[in-house]
């Protein structure tokens, strides 16, 4: 495992105590904290480069322009993108697949067509393509999961027999840490002919991610998740699909000439980037992934799946603690209820203890309702978490439970 | 492991009798012959009510309400409705101005013997993210009886 208590100290929003107790922050897979690297290079970048991006004449702005495409290469090569042009800096994930779906969705999807998602999906994965086909009169087909909330391959296969033209799903779920079979879903969807849509807003942190072998089409990241500012994230994708598409926002920067009645537009990735873009969040995204890779994603990957392993071994033994998700592999998510103490009661009563955790639907809503629950409680990981905070959340756990009447006060 | 008991702050807002309340909700189930209902969510944390009621010349005959959430908004729910039948409409809404009051720690709506069972939220005033929580079925009501 990673020396936490070491990394801890990177980031200095967890020194804080919160109702008078350490802080043990279990909402990662919401937005991580970030480290005085990822902070200092913000402050740096605003001290000493700060110009607008691909405008300026002058060596201010050249030097802005170069950290920004920096970035761009660095982000790229992190997730093994297949050329740094086909990374579009976004807002984050929902902005990358509303890019997809308003661009390449409002291009290549019409009446009578199919999009298929999946039942694990965020709603963020899921909206944009009920929107694209309520406005083309296409139809949405949701893959089913299995009982231990993985994608159901045959209910998969089954929808690919309409040879839909966009198939999208998450490469790990935010709500049980499923970790989806990306490069067979992808194989198999390619095969019928549909352009793959990856959600990696809980991948990229997580597992190593490698864009060339998984061979999806479009690939949606979020920076906040992985130790970078909010507001940063991207769309990466074959660069010849993004060649083809049409733009998405109009404005600045996404031109190449503006005539009275027409435009003609910039290369990608700039075709995709109207206006002033999050520069600051750029260099801030840049700075975590110089962080996140000097500790290694393998290493990071396995630290998480001890606290997932151990935290379901600890709530497991609580008598009325429901975990869900699957047994085994999963990424650093666990999800649970706790008999009928409303997960929202349990966040209330861990934060007594300073643990938080997330409770509600997590944004799969159709999630929830296969899984027969209205919310549940999630508990979720990252490289500063350590086994004491998996036995703090056991602990405070088993308070709700006193409090509920579950075990003797 | 922290064994240490529950915090005072804990265990004033999950009373017994809230969690009696949660448990075992009084009134709950549709409403035959509803004259107003209204349907309210909080998409914070999902908790749900739908609140019917009977309403004849500005009195409240019968109320009853559906719903599922945390603890704090189902219990708020059910002890409204043991406190809402035969009350007039100013009345209730009288009522919903102290619970209101409560919430925001007021210390004589939360002795005041007009809000019946609903005093055990009074606990509720120091979370302040809970308080949408035990306010959503007195929205409801506020909702219904204005329409
Ligand atoms: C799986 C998944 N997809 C999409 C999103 C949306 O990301 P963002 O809010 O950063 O756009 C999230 C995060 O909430 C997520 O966990």
């Amino acid at each position: 495992m990673l020396d936490a208590a070491r990394l801890r100290a990177d980031f200095p929003l967890l020194e804080r105590q919160e109702n008078g107790r350490r802080l043990v922050y279990l909402d990662n897979a919401a937005t991580t904290q970030k480290p005085a690297a990822v902070l200092n290079a913000i402050a740096d970048y605003y001290r000493t480069t700060n110009a607008n991006v691909h405008r300026g004449a002058y060596s201010l702005a050249i030097r802005a322009t170069e950290a920004y495409e920096a970035a761009r290469a660095k982000l790229g090569g992190f997730v093994n993108a297949w050329a740094p042009e086909g990374v579009v800096f976004t807002r984050g994930t929902t902005e990358a697949i509303n890019l997809v779906a308003g661009s390449y969705g409002r291009a290549h999807v019409g009446r009578g067509d199919t999009v298929v998602v999946t039942a694990l999906d965020h709603h963020s994965n899921l909206v944009p393509w009920q929107i694209l086909c309520q406005e083309k009169g296409a139809t949405l087909r949701m893959v089913e999961i299995t009982e231990d909330g993985r994608i159901d391959l045959s209910d998969f296969g089954t929808a690919l027999e309409r040879r839909p033209k966009i198939v999208a799903f998450p490469y790990v779920s935010n709500a049980l840490g499923t970790v989806n079979p990306t490069a067979q879903l992808t194989r198999l969807a390619h095969a019928v002919g549909a352009a793959v849509v990856v959600d990696g807003a809980q991948s990229t942190p997580h597992v190593k991610v490698d864009l060339q072998a998984l061979d999806c089409d479009f690939y949606a990241l979020s920076g906040h998740k992985m130790l970078a500012p909010m507001g940063s994230g991207a769309l990466v994708a074959k660069p010849e699909l993004l060649e083809a598409m049409p733009p998405y926002h109009g404005g600045g920067e996404m031109i190449s000439r503006v005539f009275d009645d027409h435009s003609t537009y910039n290369k990608i990735p700039h075709k995709f980037e109207a206006g002033t873009p999050n520069v600051e969040g750029a260099v801030g995204l840049a700075a975590a992934i110089d962080y996140l890779s000097a500790i290694g994603l393998e290493r990071i990957a396995e630290h998480e799946q001890a606290l997932a392993q151990a935290a379901i071994d600890q709530l497991t033994q609580i008598d009325g603690v429901t975990v869900y998700g699957p047994r085994g592999h999963r990424a650093g998510v666990v999800s649970f209820t706790y008999g009928d103490i409303h997960p929202h009661d349990i966040a209330t009563i861990l934060d007594q203890d300073g643990v938080c955790i997330r409770a509600g639907h997590h944004c799969t809503q159709p999630l929830m309702r296969r899984l027969n629950v209205p919310a549940t409680a999630r508990a979720s990981f990252y490289i500063y978490n350590d086994l004491d905070d998996v036995a703090a959340l056991a602990g405070s756990l088993v308070k709700a439970g006193a409090l509920f009447g579950y075990v003797p006060a | 492991m922290d064994t240490s008991p529950p915090e005072p702050r804990l265990s004033a807002l999950y009373q017994e009798l809230i969690l009696d309340h949660y448990r075992r909700p009084r009134n709950k189930g549709a409403l035959e012959g509803a004259t107003h209902s209204v349907s309210l969510n909080n998409p914070l944390c999902g908790d749900e009510i739908d609140l019917q009621l009977r309403v004849a010349d500005a009195v409240i005959r019968d109320v009853r309400f559906i719903g599922r959430g945390c603890s704090i908004s189902q219990a708020s729910a059910s002890m409204m409705t043991q406190l809402l039948k035969d009350r007039t409409v100013p009345q209730a809404l009288a009522l919903a101005a102290r619970m209101s009051a409560m919430m925001q720690g007021d210390e004589s709506a939360a002795k005041d013997k007009a809000l019946g069972d609903l005093r055990a939220l009074a606990g509720v005033s120091k979370f302040p993210v809970r308080i949408k929580c035990a306010l959503l079925p007195w929205n409801a009501l506020t909702d219904a009886v204005k329409s």
